[in-house]
C-alpha cells in the first residue's frame, strides 16, 4: 500500500469486540462447522484408513498374543515403546477409537442437517425455471402445434413419476407464456441418507455386542465329556463382554459324543465332525438332551447362542502302575502343533496315590510327570518320532518321564502342555527316562513304577458365542448397502418446460414454441442420453434430433 | 479320476492360450496405438479434401470412420468405399480387439473346466481368484471400453492383465484339487465371485484413473515432446477418462462393499464371528474406506480432479496389497493361497 493511498482509503470498522460468551459460542460453532465440513471428513477417512494399518501388518493381541510376545521380545527397545503406543491392540486404541469417534460425529452432524433439508425439500415445489434455459447443460426447442395450455398438458401427461410445478407469468416473461418445473430423483438423497444413517448403527449395533455378548472356548474329551455354561470357569478362555461381570451366562449343557475327521489320501482335511447332545433354557430344569451335528461352517444355533467346532486334537492316556500295584489313568489333550500332521506335544502330572508316603511332602517329592510328543500315525526316524498322517492309524509317543515334584503344589501356574523348566533345573523334578512307547506298551522305571502307553482319544474344541445384537449389525449392514445402490443409481434431475404462441400462425393452427432445459444435479455422466429420450417422448421425434447437448 | 486330470490339463491348456493369444492382441493393439495419431492426422486431411461441405461432421473424431456417403457426397458415386477409408492402424487394433472376445472365452473355458475338473466352484486359491479376477477385468472391459472414445485404452487394461496371468500361471500356480473343510460351504461362489469381480472391475477404473492423472499432466494438444507426452497424445481427453474412472468405481464399490458384508456373513459361520480384525479384514476394510474416501472426494471442491484421481490408485493399490502381500506375506485365516 502506497501513502496516497492512505487519504483516499476509508479506515474499516472495527468491528465491536465480542464478549467472553460471544467468543465462545463462535469457538464452539466454528469448530462444530469445522469438523462437519466434508474436507474434515475426507481427512478423518484417510487417518482411518492409515491407523488401521498396523493392525494388518503387526501382529495383534485379539488374534495371536503369542506372536505379539515374540515380537516384543525381538526389540527389547523399540518393543515397549510400540506397546505402549497401543501398536499391538490397534483396534482398540485410544488413537483408533479417537479417529472413528470424530468420523462419526462429523458424519451426524453432516446428516441432520441434511435430514431436515431433505425432508423440506420434499414438501417444496420444484424451483421455477430459469430464465434462459438454453444455458444449461442440456436444451431442446421447437414448434408444435395447439395452444401453450394444450401442449403443457400433453407434456404434462408424460411426465409421469416426476414432481412437477406449473408456473405462469414471471417478472419478465413473454405474453401467455406457461413455465412447468419437473424434478426426479429424490431418492438418491433419501438412499445416502439411509446408507450413513446405516452406517451409525452398525457401529451401534457391533458396540452392543461387545458390551453385552461373550465368547467362551472349552476343550471337551469327544466321547463323552460334558460341561455347563454357569459360569466364566468352566470355559478354558473367555472374552466377557464390558458389562458382564461373569453372572448372568445364557445357561447351556454340551454333551460331545464322537468326533470324526475325514482326510483325503494326501492328508488334507476333507471335513470334520462331532455329534453332540444339549439342553438350552428351560431343558435343565427338565433334563431333556436334544441333538444336534457340528460341522465346520455349520455351527448349532439356538436362541442367542451359537456353538461352534473350532478345532480338535489328541488326548493320550497312559497309566502309571506304582511298585504297589495301585494305578492311575489321566486322558489329557495334547496340543496339536503340526496342522498337516497332528504332531502334538503336552505334558502329564500324577500324584501317587495317598497312603503310600508317610507324609505330603514325601508324596510330592514322588510324585510322576510325563513330557513329550504325540503322534497320530507314527514315523520313527531312528529314535525321533514325527507323525505321517494326521489321521489315528498307529498312535506311538515319544516321552521323558520325570519323577519328583511336578509342580501341582507350588502355588504357581504351570502350563497345561509343557512342565516347569524351573522345576527340572532346580533338580526337584528329575528325569528318569526317555522311551518311545507304542500303543499298550509300558516302560519300567528303576524304582518299579510301571508307564503305559494305553492309547488315545480325540478332543474338540468348542466355542459359545453369545451376541444379542448380531442380527442387528446385519440389518444395519443390509440397510447400508441398500442405501448405497439406489444413491449410486437414481440421479437427481430436473427439467423445465416454457411454452409460448409462436409469433406465426400457420395453417390457421396455432403454434407453440417449446423450450426444454434438463440438468442433473449430482454426476453428469450419461444423463444426457436420457434428455434426449425424454425429448423425443415430449415432443415428438424430430425435435430431438435438433436437441442440443453441451457436455459441460 | 483320469477324466479329471484330463479336465484339468485342458483348463491349463486353455489358460496357456488365452495367455498367448492375449499377447498377440497386445502387439496388435500397441501397433495400432503407435500408429495412431498419424491416421488422425491422415483421416483430417481426408475428410477436408473430401467433403467440402460436411458440415455435420467433426473432424478426427476417434474411431469414427469417415462415412462414405457424408465424405464423398453424391456427387462422386464411383469411388469405392468400406475397406479403403478403414485405415492400417484401425484394422489392426480391430484384429487385436477380435483376439480380446477369443482371450474372454478361453478364459472362461479354462475356469469352467477347473471347475469340473474339481468338482467344486473354482475359487479355492489365488490362482483361481486371479484368473477369474482377470477374466472379469476383460468382460467387463468389452462393455465398458466397446464405444469408440474408450477403444485405444485397451493396451492399459490389457497390460495389467497380462502381468497378473504370468503372475497367477507362474508363483501363484496350484494343481487342481479339493479344498480345506472351511471352504466348503456354499458362501465360497458367492463371496469370492464378488470380491474378484471387484477387483477386476476395480482393475479398470485404476488404470483410467491413472491415465487420467497422465492426461492431466499433459493436456491436449499442449503435450509436448517428451516421451510421456508422446503417449498422452493418444489418449481420450481428461474429462472422458474421468468419467470412465467414476462409472466404473461406482459399479464396484457397491460389489466390493457387498463382497466383504457376505464375507462376514460367512465368517460368522466358519471362524466364530462376522469380524474379527484378521489381516484380510483389515485391509479390506482400508480399501473399501479409501474408496469412500474416494467419492466423498469427487463431491468435495478442490479434490474434484487430480486429488480424487490419485485417492482411486491408492485405493487400486490396497486392493493388490491385499491380494499379494496380505495373502503371500502375512499369516491370516485368508492363507488359502495353496502355497507352500
Amino acid at each position: 500500500m502506497t501513502a496516497t493511498d492512505t487519504p483516499t482509503t476509508t479506515p474499516q470498522p472495527v468491528p465491536p469486540r465480542q464478549g467472553p460468551t460471544g467468543r465462545a459460542v463462535a469457538f464452539v460453532r466454528n469448530t462444530w462447522r469445522g469438523l462437519t465440513s466434508m474436507r474434515t471428513a475426507l481427512v478423518l477417512l484417510f487417518l482411518l484408513a492409515l491407523a488401521a494399518i498396523p493392525g494388518a501388518l503387526l501382529p495383534q493381541r485379539s488374534l495371536n498374543a503369542g506372536k505379539v510376545d515374540e515380537y516384543i521380545a525381538a526389540r527389547p527397545t523399540l518393543g515397549p515403546f510400540m506397546d505402549k503406543l497401543e501398536l499391538f491392540d490397534v483396534f482398540g486404541s485410544f488413537w483408533f477409537t479417537a479417529i472413528y469417534v470424530l468420523l462419526f460425529v462429523s458424519l451426524v452432524g453432516c446428516i441432520l442437517p441434511r435430514c431436515v433439508e431433505h425432508f423440506r425439500a420434499l414438501r417444496t415445489r420444484p424451483v421455477p425455471a430459469p430464465r434462459n434455459l438454453g444455458r444449461l447443460p442440456h436444451h431442446a426447442e421447437t414448434t408444435v402445434g395447439g395452444s401453450p395450455e394444450e401442449v403443457l398438458a400433453r407434456v404434462r401427461g408424460q411426465l409421469k413419476g416426476w414432481r412437477i410445478a406449473e408456473r405462469a407469468g414471471g417478472p419478465r416473461a413473454k405474453d401467455c407464456e406457461l413455465t412447468l418445473s419437473a424434478e426426479k430423483g429424490y431418492l438418491r438423497e433419501f438412499g445416502n441418507l439411509v446408507f450413513h444413517i446405516s452406517l451409525v448403527g452398525l457401529l451401534f449395533t457391533v458396540a452392543m455386542g461387545k458390551l453385552f455378548g461373550y465368547e467362551g472356548q472349552r476343550i471337551l474329551i469327544a466321547h463323552g465329556e460334558e460341561f455347563c455354561t454357569t459360569s466364566p470357569a468352566s470355559f478354558d478362555s473367555f472374552r466377557a463382554g464390558v458389562t458382564l461381570d461373569g453372572t448372568g451366562l445364557n445357561p447351556m449343557c454340551i454333551r460331545v459324543n464322537d468326533f470324526e475327521a475325514d482326510y483325503l489320501d494326501n492328508g488334507q482335511a476333507e471335513m470334520f465332525t462331532s455329534n453332540i447332545d444339549y439342553q438350552y433354557g428351560d431343558d435343565i430344569t427338565s433334563n431333556t438332551w436334544r441333538q444336534a451335528e457340528l460341522k465346520v461352517n455349520h455351527p448349532l444355533r439356538v436362541g442367542s447362542d451359537r456353538v461352534y467346532l473350532q478345532g480338535h486334537g489328541f488326548a493320550p492316556t497312559f497309566t502309571v502302575t506304582w511298585p504297589n500295584g495301585e494305578t492311575r489313568t489321566e486322558t489329557l489333550q495334547f496340543a496339536p502343533d503340526d496342522p498337516r500332521t497332528f504332531l502334538s506335544s503336552g505334558a502329564m502330572r500324577f500324584d501317587p496315590p495317598g497312603g503310600m508316603f508317610p507324609d505330603a511332602d514325601e508324596r510330592r517329592r514322588n510324585q510322576i510327570a510325563i513330557e513329550g510328543l504325540f503322534a497320530p500315525t507314527a514315523a520313527l526316524h531312528g529314535s525321533l518320532l514325527s507323525s505321517a498322517f494326521p489321521k489315528m492309524l498307529d498312535p506311538a509317543v515319544a516321552i521323558d518321564i520325570y519323577k519328583g515334584d511336578a509342580g501341582l503344589d507350588t502355588g504357581s501356574p504351570q502350563s497345561l502342555f509343557s512342565l516347569n523348566g524351573e522345576l527340572i533345573n532346580q533338580g526337584r523334578l528329575v528325569k528318569q527316562d526317555r522311551v518311545n512307547l507304542k500303543q499298550g506298551e509300558s516302560a519300567t522305571l528303576a524304582d518299579g513304577t510301571q508307564v503305559r502307553f494305553d492309547g488315545a482319544t480325540d478332543f474338540v474344541n468348542l466355542q459359545v458365542s453369545h451376541d444379542p445384537a448380531q442380527q442387528w449389525v446385519l440389518v444395519s449392514a443390509l440397510a447400508m448397502m441398500a442405501g448405497l445402490l439406489v444413491s449410486l443409481l437414481v440421479k437427481r434431475r430436473r427439467v423445465w418446460v416454457r411454452v409460448y404462441p409462436a409469433g406465426t400462425v400457420a395453417g390457421g393452427e396455432r403454434q407453440t414454441v417449446v423450450e426444454l432445459g434438463g440438468l442433473a444435479r449430482t454426476d453428469q455422466a450419461g444423463w444426457g442420453d436420457e434428455f434426449d429420450r425424454l425429448v423425443a417422448r415430449l415432443l415428438g421425434h424430430d425435435a430431438a434430433g435438433s436437441a442440443e447437448e453441451k457436455n459441460r | 479320476m483320469i477324466a479329471h486330470e484330463t479336465l484339468a490339463r485342458y483348463s491349463d491348456w486353455a489358460f496357456e492360450s488365452a495367455f498367448a493369444v492375449l499377447v498377440l492382441a497386445l502387439v496388435l493393439l500397441v501397433a495400432e496405438y503407435a500408429t495412431h495419431r498419424a491416421d488422425r492426422v491422415a483421416e483430417r486431411e481426408l475428410v477436408t479434401a473430401g467433403a467440402p461441405s460436411g458440415g455435420t461432421q467433426v473432424p478426427g473424431r476417434v474411431g469414427g470412420p469417415p462415412t462414405p456417403g457424408r465424405v464423398d457426397g453424391p456427387q462422386s458415386p464411383g469411388r469405392v468405399d468400406g475397406p479403403q477409408s478403414r485405415t492400417m492402424s484401425e484394422r489392426l487394433g480391430n484384429m487385436g480387439r477380435a483376439l480380446v472376445v477369443v482371450v474372454a472365452a478361453l478364459m472362461v473355458a479354462s475356469i469352467v473346466l477347473r471347475g469340473f475338473a474339481t468338482e467344486r466352484f473354482p475359487l479355492g486359491n489365488m490362482y483361481e481368484f486371479v484368473a477369474m479376477a482377470c477374466t472379469a477385468a476383460v468382460l467387463f472391459g468389452l462393455v465398458a471400453l466397446r464405444k469408440p472414445a474408450y477403444r485405444i485404452m485397451w493396451v492399459y487394461l490389457l497390460v495389467p492383465v497380462l502381468i497378473l496371468m504370468f503372475l497367477a500361471a507362474t508363483v501363484l500356480y496350484a494343481d487342481a484339487a479339493p479344498v480345506v473343510p472351511a471352504l466348503r460351504s456354499f458362501w465360497l461362489p458367492i463371496h469370492v465371485t464378488i470380491i474378484s469381480i471387484g477387483s477386476g472391475i476395480f482393475l479398470v477404473s485404476g488404470v483410467a484413473s491413472l491415465l487420467f492423472l497422465l492426461r492431466i499432466r499433459f493436456p491436449k494438444d499442449a503435450e509436448g515432446s517428451g516421451v510421456f507426452g508422446r503417449v498422452a497424445q493418444r489418449l481420450p481427453d481428461a474429462q472422458t477418462l474421468d468419467r470412465l474412472a467414476y462409472r466404473t468405481t461406482i459399479i464396484a464399490f457397491p460389489l466390493f462393499g457387498a463382497g466383504i458384508i457376505l464375507g462376514a456373513i460367512w465368517a460368522e459361520a466358519a471362524w466364530g464371528r462376522f469380524w474379527g480384525w484378521d489381516p484380510k479384514e483389515t485391509v479390506s476394510f482400508i480399501t473399501w474406506v479409501v474408496y469412500a474416501a474416494y467419492l466423498h472426494a469427487r463431491a468435495t471442491s478442490g479434490w474434484r480432479n487430480t486429488r480424487a484421481a490419485w485417492i482411486n490408485v491408492a485405493g487400486f493399490v490396497a486392493m493388490l496389497f491385499n491380494l499379494f502381500i496380505i495373502n503371500m506375506v502375512v499369516s491370516g485365516l485368508h492363507s488359502y493361497a495353496g502355497l507352500t
